[in-house]
């Protein structure tokens, strides 16, 4: 099965780990994530303003990239999700925007449903099937479950998952064998983009996350946002003092379920971390296995 | 058992008693103080939350009260004695003169015409004049004219003597003089209502007395299509439409240093409303209003509340209003929002302060005459508030309407039909009590089994 | 100092222009407070986001002098949580455009720490210059 596959700027460059894992675990499952043949930015924040349509020329132009390539077009980039399934949620409630937009952009674009890979996960394969092909189960890896907002928020136009109470990212390393860590943060903010203009305040708000983690037991935090992943592992860097030895990484789900699928260690893309997921995921497979 | 009723008061609560009461096929003495009846409900223009008007849905019952076999109407009326109990109670009633013949008069007005006298009209809230020889309203029951001696010229002796001559069908008697009458009745239901708290001081409005600050009586009447300005919202000192309303809760209310301790409970849904009306007159008009809590507890209250913020603009600023005075024409608010923590100022056209209710200044008085008990403002007190919640300390007299507390028109309609039933369970059981003895007197053998019974 | 209300703030140009760029009714918050009460950003704030809401109901324009407006992270807590369906964030969002449109620029990325602007991901210097310049 192929779906077409909008990367996005971010899965591009300082995510690049997230996006190969991505289509490393597709790939295994029998999913071809085909890039779009032509794409560009999707403009990076849904515009909240209702008397300028400026801002939503990017994603409609990205949307109508995809619409070329099918039907549906998913992503991996919990922010490009969220920008683009809103866009779509918008456009197609106002007929007269999308007429707008259409003109202005110089295209026919008239629809296309965007999915997060996670709900190709759930919707399409499903976790029992999920299950089935896992090699190396995360058995004792204590994984916690960190959703952020932009995967959840507004419900009415993303739906992907309860706003308050998801399971998502749950009954996912579920499947993989992990140990499920619940902890009240796994749906507070980190901070998004104040980590350009407040990066002590993002740092605050994520380093409240990590210590909820670190509370209930976890080892692990899994995320599907790459800024989550940055606001969340950036602070923890080592520093000329080294590391504190108290560390918690934070990894995406791709990068879980390529370990757990037992695929090449390249694809899990566990380099390019500020603080070492290894060690967590392995040592404790390590205890299990032995 | 005397099964006849007696009810103090013709509001909505006293009426709708007498109707229970007299549709059940009871006698009932209905006792009202005014010139007519229907109460402060007369007054109102609409009510909440459903914004029916209210003397449309009042009328109706009025002329029925007034045309009922069963019911005696006694307007200019007060009780004066009550001796006895349940069952045998001896009222003895004051009848103030009305010094035109009830049987008589046909409400031509005729003598309206040459009264010389003008003085403010009460039913209106002192918004308007009439003369001394008046009717309260165009729609009072009974329709008939009365003559109020203080305002009159004079008439021991007679100094003008104007509204005779012009009263064709003679229905006007200087001579009248007031009368006691002395009647047994089984039950009585005091339903005095309520007036308006008065201190201005306590208020800490000190410009109550300008004319465009007012009470939210007044402003009913200002509202009412059958008011004095025919429902247009203009202000009285210069009869210019207010662009800018203030409105004040608590006007009195919720004080317990300096007034009263309690919630008037009907103020926060009768000023959205008045917010409603004014917007519906006024629509280019802004509305303010300052309170502490908004109470909307009641089917449709909250929804109604909401409708006068989201479709009629109203901003409802959190919190008390430290004084008002007149400044180049207008009136200078001074409040505070805590929600931002600023002290504010309004300069508004009209302010209305909805000041608290307090029982009718009678209630004293006639708790004293029944031998019933009230609490230290003058409300009665049920003998118990939440099981019996209608009855007196004292049996055989029943309470009802807002002389029990503050509450709207729906909670006092509901209370007087429960006084009612009361009044008919009494009535229900005296009869029985009476059938079971007769049937003994007949048949001394079947004691036994009608005691059982 | 008294803050004057009147008409000509309360249905003024600054809050026709909020309810126009925003979508949303001021007067529809009843200022429960809920949004504040989820905020995970008012610790950072000097006001609360709900007396952000309070300011523009009463006209006060000087809430564009708050920093809320800037430090709200747009992470849609609030308005999956109130009660009464207002798009808090897109009243944010009117503000910010409000004073992005009058020249002000909230953002200096040359005053950031080279190393952190080094390693952030791409979209948040996006996001970034959408939300904070004009």
């Amino acid at each position: 099965m192929g779906i077409p596959y909008y990367p996005g700027c971010t899965l591009s460059t300082k995510a690049q780990n997230y996006d190969r894992s991505g289509r490393a675990v597709a790939a295994a499952l029998g999913i071809e994530l085909e890039e779009l043949a032509e794409w560009q930015c999707c403009g990076a924040t849904f515009p909240l303003m209702v008397d300028d349509s400026m801002a939503l020329i990017a994603p409609t132009r990205v949307l109508y990239q995809a619409q070329q390539a099918g039907e549906r077009v998913v992503t991996l980039c919990a922010i490009c999700f969220h920008v683009l399934r809103r866009s779509q949620a918008l456009l197609e409630r106002d007929p007269d925007m999308l007429e707008r937009i259409n003109w202005f952009i110089e295209q026919e674009y008239s629809g296309v449903h965007v999915v997060h890979l996670l709900e190709v996960l759930r919707d399409d394969v499903g976790w029992d099937k999920l299950a089935e092909q896992v090699v190396r189960p995360l058995t004792g890896v204590k994984v916690a479950p960190y959703y952020g907002c932009l995967l959840l928020r507004p419900h009415d136009e993303i739906g992907l998952d309860d706003p308050e109470e998801p399971t998502i990212l749950h009954d996912l390393l579920r499947a993989l064998g992990a140990e499920v860590v619940d902890f009240p943060f796994s749906i507070e903010c980190c901070g998004s983009y104040l980590t350009v203009k407040e990066p002590q305040v993002s740092e605050t708000l994520s380093m409240d996350i990590v210590a909820s983690a670190r509370e209930h037991g976890a080892q692990l935090i899994a995320t599907a946002c790459p800024l989550c992943q940055f606001n969340l592992d950036y602070p923890q860097r080592e520093t000329e003092a080294g590391f504190t030895g108290n560390e918690m990484p934070v990894v995406y789900f791709t990068q879980l379920m390529a370990a757990a699928l037992g695929l090449p260690e390249e694809d899990w893309g566990l380099d390019s971390h500020y603080v070492n997921p290894a060690p967590a995921i392995e040592g404790q497979r390590a205890l299990a296995d032995s | 058992m005397n099964y006849r009723a007696l009810i103090i008061g013709a509001g909505i609560s006293g009426m709708q008693a007498a109707l229970d009461i007299a549709n059940s096929g009871y006698e009932v003495l209905l006792v009202e103080k005014e010139p007519a009846i229907g109460g402060h409900m007369a007054q109102l223009s609409e009510t909440f939350p459903t914004l029916d008007c209210s003397q449309c849905i009042l009328t109706p019952r009025m002329v029925e009260v007034g045309q009922h076999p069963n019911i005696h109407l006694l307007t200019l009326s007060e009780v004066v004695d009550v001796q006895g109990e349940m069952g045998a109670f001896r009222v003895r009633i004051l009848r103030h003169p009305r010094y035109v013949i009830e049987e008589k008069c046909t409400a031509c007005g005729d003598c309206v015409a040459t009264c010389p006298v003008v003085v403010p009209n009460e039913f209106d809230r002192g918004l308007a004049a009439r003369r001394a020889i008046y009717i309260p309203s165009p729609q009072a029951v009974p329709a008939v004219y009365c003559l109020d001696p203080e305002a009159c010229l004079g008439l021991f002796p007679l100094a003008c003597g104007k509204c005779a001559d012009a009263c064709q069908i003679q229905a006007i008697d200087y001579d009248m003089r007031p009368e006691t009458i002395e009647v047994e009745v089984g039950a009585i239901v005091v339903a005095t209502g309520y007036e308006l708290y008065q201190d201005e001081a306590v208020m800490a409005y000190a410009y109550m007395s300008h004319p465009d600050v007012m009470d939210g009586l007044e402003f009913e009447r200002l509202l009412s299509a059958s008011g004095p300005t025919g429902g247009q919202v203009i202000r009285p000192s210069d009869r210019t439409v207010p662009r800018e309303v203030v409105f004040i809760q608590c006007g009195g209310s919720r004080n317990p240093e300096h007034g009263l301790p309690y919630c008037s409970k009907i103020c926060c849904m009768y000023t959205a409303k008045h917010a409603i009306l004014y917007k519906h007159r006024v629509p280019e008009g802004q509305v303010y209003v300052f309170y502490i809590d908004i109470r909307a507890g009641g089917k449709g209250y909250e929804e109604f509340v909401a409708r006068a913020i989201e479709e009629d603009d109203t901003v409802y600023i959190r919190g008390r209003v430290s004084r008002v005075f007149p400044k180049d024409g207008k009136l200078m608010v001074w409040g505070v929002d805590t929600l931002t923590n600023s002290k504010v100022e309004i300069t508004a056209d009209l302010v209305v302060v909805a000041a608290a209710i307090v029982p009718s200044p009678d209630s004293r008085r006639i708790a004293e005459l029944l031998g019933i008990d009230v609490d230290e403002f003058g409300f009665y007190t049920a003998a118990d508030a939440e099981m019996t919640p209608v009855e007196s300390g004292k049996p055989g007299v029943f309470l009802a309407g807002v002389g029990l507390g503050p509450q709207d028109i729906p909670e006092t309609v509901a209370q007087a039909s429960g006084a009612a039933a009361k009044v008919l369970s009494a009535f229900a059981a005296a009869k029985a009590e009476e059938r079971a003895r007769r049937a003994l007197e007949l048949e001394p053998e079947i004691q036994n089994e009608a005691v059982v019974q | 100092m008294r803050v004057q209300i009147s008409i000509d703030k309360v249905r003024g140009p600054f809050v026709r222009q909020v309810e126009e760029i925003s979508g949303q009714g001021l007067l529809d918050c009843n200022q429960c407070g809920k949004c504040s009460a989820g905020c995970p950003v008012v610790a950072a704030m000097d006001l609360l986001p709900s007396q952000v809401i309070r300011m523009a109901q009463l006209g006060m324009e000087e809430v564009l002098e708050s920093n809320t407006i800037w430090i709200c992270a747009s992470c849609l807590t609030c308005v999956t949580r109130c009660p009464k369906g207002v798009d808090l964030p897109r009243l944010m969002e009117a503000l910010r455009q409000i004073s992005l449109r009058q020249g002000v620029a909230e953002l200096d990325l040359g005053a950031l720490p080279p190393e952190l602007t080094k390693e952030v991901p791409q979209l948040a210097i996006v996001g970034g210059f959408r939300k904070y310049i004009k």
